[in-house]
């Protein structure tokens, strides 16, 4: 059938398009690219090294003790008793591993989402332009982002940040503009009023107002993060996610386990922390 | 001096202002426009000017163009065509950084719903204006608690917003737009939010900064009881353009058209007229002349009472006709039967005038600051006009 049918009609080849495309990309971006993997590697690893050295009793403690400024007693226990649960069943490093990962992903998506996001806030055309690109990334599965990532960093812990970082970008940059375009007419006119410049007013005024949903979109940025380690593990990036896929081939039930729960417990501390749960309430 | 100067500015929202414009120098209306275009004019071709130190007060009603008229000011909204000058200075042709800098130190503006930083302090939103153009710390705060003493704000510095009333936001509103020591403020409806007690208090206020402060003020409002109390001189628009102009007595004595009539009809004139509109010519009596003369003058005249004056006008009671008759019976001068009375000033309120009047039994003497006979206001005189405010007003009254 599809071969009748192509006997009329030739196939429009995509897929090889985008293959030859990203071949004559790689080709001339080698070096640029592989000076951005070296250096991401080289920020986790400082990251991963500095978890590492703190004491993990010293660590949690200062874990707990944000929780409690950030939160509340609750988190903070939850926290305490989870890091210790992480620490008992063997999984530090791996965990601290992640914690890298997730947090250089996170510093990008924030240096790279904000301005974005401002960008989109102020302007209708960057919004109409920018909005379907997030879209997009948000919607395309997150595998195929691993193939042009392979091609340009190899494997190892940069190609799972830069994945990890297009596919948990888009809630920071969509929640800052839209925190952006929520701040209240009134104010704007009142900071243009007063004689603001543009920036005044930016900085004055609507990244202030815009934060609650800044840190909120930062928050989810987190979340889709750390839903991505086990695919980063894929283009092996090292920590967690490496766990998980290794009990997943091996069929080993316990480490899926336990490595599952370290995870959904990173996940609940970050998540809470982040959240401000404290603040909403007052 | 003129502080403002408003030259047939015109704003029309929509896709193609100018082909607006051109539709209304045709003549089309307001809703014509609309109709034909989906335009909508926001301001029509107004035109007037704005006296240095005077309270200039927009009115109209919801969707007439006020809120637009005085952005205009600013140029927070872009005219369409026409210029706005402020101190001789054409404010639609200054580029980026002239513009700021007459918002900075000519115009300051207060907001209807307050527009207050939430984030921020009161004493740091009072000194937003300041900040924004680098102004050492120290002066800054210094001024800025200096306008929140004036609004009656001090010791609320470290408070947010959200702590405190509306009436006392709307205070921060008014020192952050004092503390830029502009010669304008413009206030688009900056007490409408308030409720009725706390709105009467803050117009007492303005008025009472003003007395100290002379700015010019631009001070938008529907309401006119509102407008009657504190403008110098009043501006009605509607749909987008300039009506009449006037002091409040001029738009209640002569409205210029059927909207204008509309729009003083149900205002409560007690609150606006005062004993000189109402009151009328006396019967007086110089003292020196005896009480022969006052009983002739009042035989004469059929009135049953004659207010003394000395030779300088200066009022000294009322003379009743029994009384006099007893006196010169008993060969007494008038100073011995006279009988005083309240009095009222020449520009006390009718409203504050309900209860001398209903006290007394005979029409109450209106004197000036040094105690002249200036005039009388009858009880009947009160109520004509509150029954119809125009016949009676303006009428014979007294010599000034
Ligand atoms: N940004 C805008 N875009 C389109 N039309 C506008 C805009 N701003 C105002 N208008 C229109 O311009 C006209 C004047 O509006 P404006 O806000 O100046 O009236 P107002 O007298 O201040 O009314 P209110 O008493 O309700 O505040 C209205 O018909 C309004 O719909
Ligand atoms: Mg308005």
């Amino acid at each position: 059938m599809s071969d009748t049918y192509h006997h009329f009609i030739p196939k429009i080849e995509i897929g090889t398009w985008v293959q030859d495309a990203v071949d004559a990309f790689v080709n001339h971006t080698e070096t640029f690219f592989t000076g951005l993997g070296n250096g991401i590697n080289w920020f986790v690893e400082q990251l991963v090294d500095g978890f590492t050295w703190i004491n993990p009793f010293v660590f949690i403690i200062i874990v707990a003790a944000i929780a409690f400024w950030r939160s509340g007693w609750g988190v903070a226990i939850f926290s305490l008793v989870g890091l210790w649960f992480i620490f008992d069943l063997g999984y530090w490093p791996d965990t601290m591993q992640t914690l890298g990962l997730i947090l250089t992903a996170i510093i990008i998506s924030i240096i790279i989402g904000i301005p974005f996001g401002i960008w989109i806030g102020l302007s209708d055309a960057a919004k109409n332009i920018i909005t379907p690109i997030l879209d997009f990334m948000q919607t395309m599965p997150a595998f195929v982002y691993l193939i042009p990532v392979l091609f340009l960093f190899g494997t190892g812990m940069a190609p799972g940040v830069v994945a990890t970082v297009i596919f948990s970008m888009p809630p920071t940059i969509r929640m800052a503009g839209l925190g952006i375009r929520q701040v209240p007419e009134d104010l704007i006119e009142a900071s243009e009023a007063f004689g603001s410049t543009t920036s005044q007013k930016l900085f004055k005024v609507q990244l202030p107002l815009a934060m609650k949903t800044i840190m909120a979109g930062i928050n989810q940025s987190i979340m889709l993060a750390l839903s991505m380690v086990v695919i980063a593990s894929l283009v092996a990036a090292p920590g967690l996610g490496a766990k998980v896929y290794l009990a997943v081939t091996q069929l080993r039930l316990d480490i899926g386990v336990e490595s599952g729960l370290a995870i959904v417990i990173i996940a609940i501390v970050l998540d809470r922390i982040t959240q401000n749960t404290r603040k909403n309430k007052s | 001096m003129d502080k403002i100067e408003v030259r047939s500015v015109t704003k029309v929202f929509g896709k193609n202002p100018k082909r607006g414009v051109e539709l209304l120098n045709q003549g089309l209306t307001k809703s014509d426009i609309l109709h034909k275009t989906g335009m909508t004019v926001g301001v029509n071709q107004a035109s007037f000017s704005i006296k240095d130190g005077e309270i200039f007060v927009i009115m109209g009603l919801s969707g007439s163009g006020k809120s637009t008229l005085v952005r205009l000011l600013n140029r927070l909204i872009e005219p369409t065509s026409g210029t706005v000058l402020i101190d001789g200075k054409d404010v639609t042709k200054m580029n980026k950084q002239e513009l700021r800098n007459t918002r900075r130190n000519k115009m300051s503006m207060v907001f209807q719903r307050f527009a207050l930083f939430p984030h921020r302090t009161i004493l740091a939103n009072t000194e937003y204006g300041l900040e924004v153009q680098k102004i050492p710390k120290e002066e800054r705060h210094q001024k800025a608690m200096e306008a929140l003493e004036l609004v009656g704000l001090k010791g609320y510095e470290d408070k947010k917003p959200g702590e405190l009333s509306g009436g006392m936001q709307q205070r921060v509103g008014l020192a952050r737009a004092l503390a830029n020591d502009a010669d304008v403020l413009l206030m688009d409806e900056a007490f409408s939010a308030l409720d009725p007690l706390i709105r009467k208090d803050m117009q007492d206020e303005l008025l009472d900064l003003q007395s100290k402060m002379q700015k010019t003020i631009v001070f938008i409002t529907h309401d006119l009881d509102e407008a009657l109390r504190i403008g110098d001189r009043i501006v009605l628009m509607k749909d987008g353009g300039v009506v009449q102009i006037g002091t409040p007595e001029e738009i209640l004595m002569n409205p210029a058209n059927r909207y204008v009539e509309q729009f003083v009809e149900d205002v409560d004139v007690t609150k606006v007229f005062t004993a000189e509109h109402v009151m009328k010519r006396p019967e007086t009596i110089e003292v020196s002349r005896g009480l022969r003369v006052a009983m002739k003058i009042m035989k004469d005249e059929g009135v049953s009472t004659v207010y003394a004056i000395d030779k300088n006008k200066k009022f000294l009671g009322i003379l009743y006709g029994d009384e006099a008759a007893r006196a010169a019976e008993q060969g007494l001068k008038i100073q011995d039967v006279l009988k005083q009375v309240e009095t009222v000033r020449l520009d006390t309120l009718l409203m504050d005038m309900f209860e001398v009047i209903s006290g007394s039994s005979v029409p109450i003497p209106v004197v000036d600051e040094e105690g002249r006979l200036r005039g009388i206001v009858k009880r009947s005189a009160i109520i004509d006009v509150m029954a119809d405010s125009s016949e009676v007003l303006n009428g014979d009254g007294v010599t000034k």
